[in-house]
């Protein structure tokens, strides 16, 4: 017995949809009008600088997000299982973190501490002092502590929320703290974390052209300076924009990827 | 030859006192259950066994091994040496109500998780052996598969699975079909009748009635922290001494 359910599906093309094709027309003739009908030649003296504020970018993106994810795991862990003496602190950090914006912590870290420095000798005199004197230790000190802040506090809600029956079946069989935490508690932690770190670095990513007010070079400052000398507004905005967006598909992408580990139903993996 | 032996266990959680000394012992291939009402305290004393809960007192013994206790400073006990209470732990294998397979892990990984990385067994070796064990649960074609996409039934097997992996000297299960759908219940408890036919050591905290006078030698009831009656199933079934044992079994006809 056959049912009008049953007439053949035909396969449409999603690629094809109107939601998905309108924007990329739209992206097509804004491309073609912009390369027409505005002006370009500045690349030819500019490249250079926005390369190196580009990979400037890049460098504060991937360093101050991995190494404020190392920093989070351990903020968010004492706040779950940690003494007084270590949760309190760490409760405290997140919350000042999170409720100053970054730009002020920027200019507290490069104004305040910069200028506190010098005043002793000890640290005028060290070996150290040449890279104190630059704008970017204190830009990426300031990024790092933001982001550990914010991720502290989504690690621990991701350690909250492994379900208790889980390590218990670890402590049943005899895992330690340590193997316990490394085999079951973290991996489930991390990969409750991962939708949501996915989004925070993207807004770490841009949250990166903050630096330029305390003189870092970054994709941004050089935009910035090509206006100033070229009274070209539009151009490099636009330029820079393109590359933001391709930085944050980029970082979607490596997500999706991490994320997809382990998800999979065929592989066994070697661990 | 004795197995696991516990003696005077008592557990209080702040003013609520849950075991006022519950004692057992299981001799090799001893299948022991205890039944008893909701708040009974025999989940609790099941979870004392292997420490899950620290007791408040008592003694416990594992295939001669007295577990160290000293005071956890919560008015408890604990185990006074982790590296004992971790030996005896991984050969004292639980599967519990809520199957607690680690849902980050394919079937195949929970159940070589333990031996290789508690137990130091060599990993070819381990999947060797898990392999076995699904095959013999029934979930060999699930090896690969994650805890999420298997049903109840099929979660519980590969906890049994997990289980025997870690070649135990006794199994405590924590009312293993109570989580399960109805129609799984018999697959379960198929695996465990054959564990039991084949003189494997288990303590079993049950609701199936039937089910426990089937397969074991030994039945404790247990009521407001207390063995109130215990003994071979026939009896503690056929003619039970306390009236609220009698009670309670008439509440499941």
């Amino acid at each position: 017995m056959s049912s009008p359910l049953e007439a053949p599906a035909r396969a449409r093309r999603r690629w094809l949809d109107a939601g998905t094709l309108t924007p990329v027309i739209a992206a097509l003739l804004f491309g073609a009008y912009a390369a027409l009908q505005m002006r370009w030649d500045w690349l030819g003296n500019y490249y250079p600088l926005l390369l190196r504020g580009l990979g400037m970018t890049v460098l504060l993106v991937i360093v101050t997000s991995s190494l404020g994810m190392l920093l989070a795991i351990p903020i968010g862990l004492v706040q779950v299982v940690g003494p007084k003496w270590l949760a309190l602190p760490a409760r405290a950090f997140c919350t000042v973190i999170r409720g100053t914006p970054l730009l002020l912590q920027l200019w507290l870290l490069y104004y305040g501490l910069g200028s506190l420095f010098p005043q002793f000798p000890w640290i005028r005199d060290s070996a150290l002092w040449p890279i104190l004197r630059q704008a970017w230790p204190y830009a990426f000190v300031g990024l790092t502590l933001s982001y550990a802040a914010y991720e502290g506090e989504v690690f621990r809600g991701a350690f909250k929320g492994v379900p208790k029956g889980q390590l218990d079946a670890a402590r049943a069989y005899g895992m330690s703290g340590l193997l316990t935490f490394r085999r079951i508690w973290l991996p489930q932690a991390f990969k409750r974390a991962m939708p949501t770190l996915a989004g925070e670095t993207i807004l770490q990513l841009k949250a990166t052209p903050l630096v330029a007010t305390i003189t870092v070079i970054d994709v941004y400052s050089v935009a910035a300076q090509v206006r100033q000398q070229t009274y070209l507004t539009y151009e490099p905005l636009l330029l820079i924009s393109a590359i933001y967006i391709l930085m944050a598909v980029a970082i979607t992408k490596v997500f999706a990827r991490l994320s997809g580990q382990g998800q999979d139903n065929t592989a066994f993996r070697k661990s | 030859m004795e197995m696991l032996h516990a003696d005077g266990i008592r557990k209080t959680f702040g003013n609520l006192e849950v075991l006022r000394g519950v004692s057992l012992t299981a001799n090799k291939g001893d299948v022991i259950s205890l039944i008893g009402g909701s708040g009974s305290g025999k989940s609790t004393f099941l979870r004392c066994l292997n420490c899950l809960e620290h007791p408040t007192g008592g003694e416990i013994r594992v295939d001669g091994d007295a577990i160290a206790f000293r005071p956890d400073g919560h008015g408890n006990m604990e185990p006074a040496s982790k590296t004992q209470m971790r030996r005896i732990r991984a050969r004292l294998a639980m599967v519990f109500q809520s199957f607690n397979l680690w849902s980050h892990m394919t079937l195949l990984e929970n159940v070589i998780e333990a031996p290789v990385h508690v137990l130091g067994v060599d990993r070819k070796q381990a999947v060797d052996e898990g392999l076995r064990l699904l095959q013999r649960v029934g979930l060999y074609d699930k090896r690969n598969t994650y805890p999420a996409f298997l049903s109840g039934g099929q979660q519980q097997r590969g906890a049994i699975a997990r289980a025997l992996a870690v070649q135990p000297l006794a199994m405590l299960f924590d009312e293993p079909t109570s989580a399960l759908d109805p129609e799984l219940v018999g697959e379960v408890l198929k695996v465990i009748r054959e564990l039991a036919e084949e003189g494997r050591t288990m303590i079993l905290v049950t609701h199936e009635m039937s089910f426990a006078r089937d397969v074991s030698n030994q039945v404790l009831f247990l009521h407001g922290g207390l063995v109130e009656d215990a003994g071979p199933p026939a009896e503690v079934f056929g003619n039970p001494k306390s009236e609220r044992l009698a009670r309670f079994l008439g509440s499941f006809h």
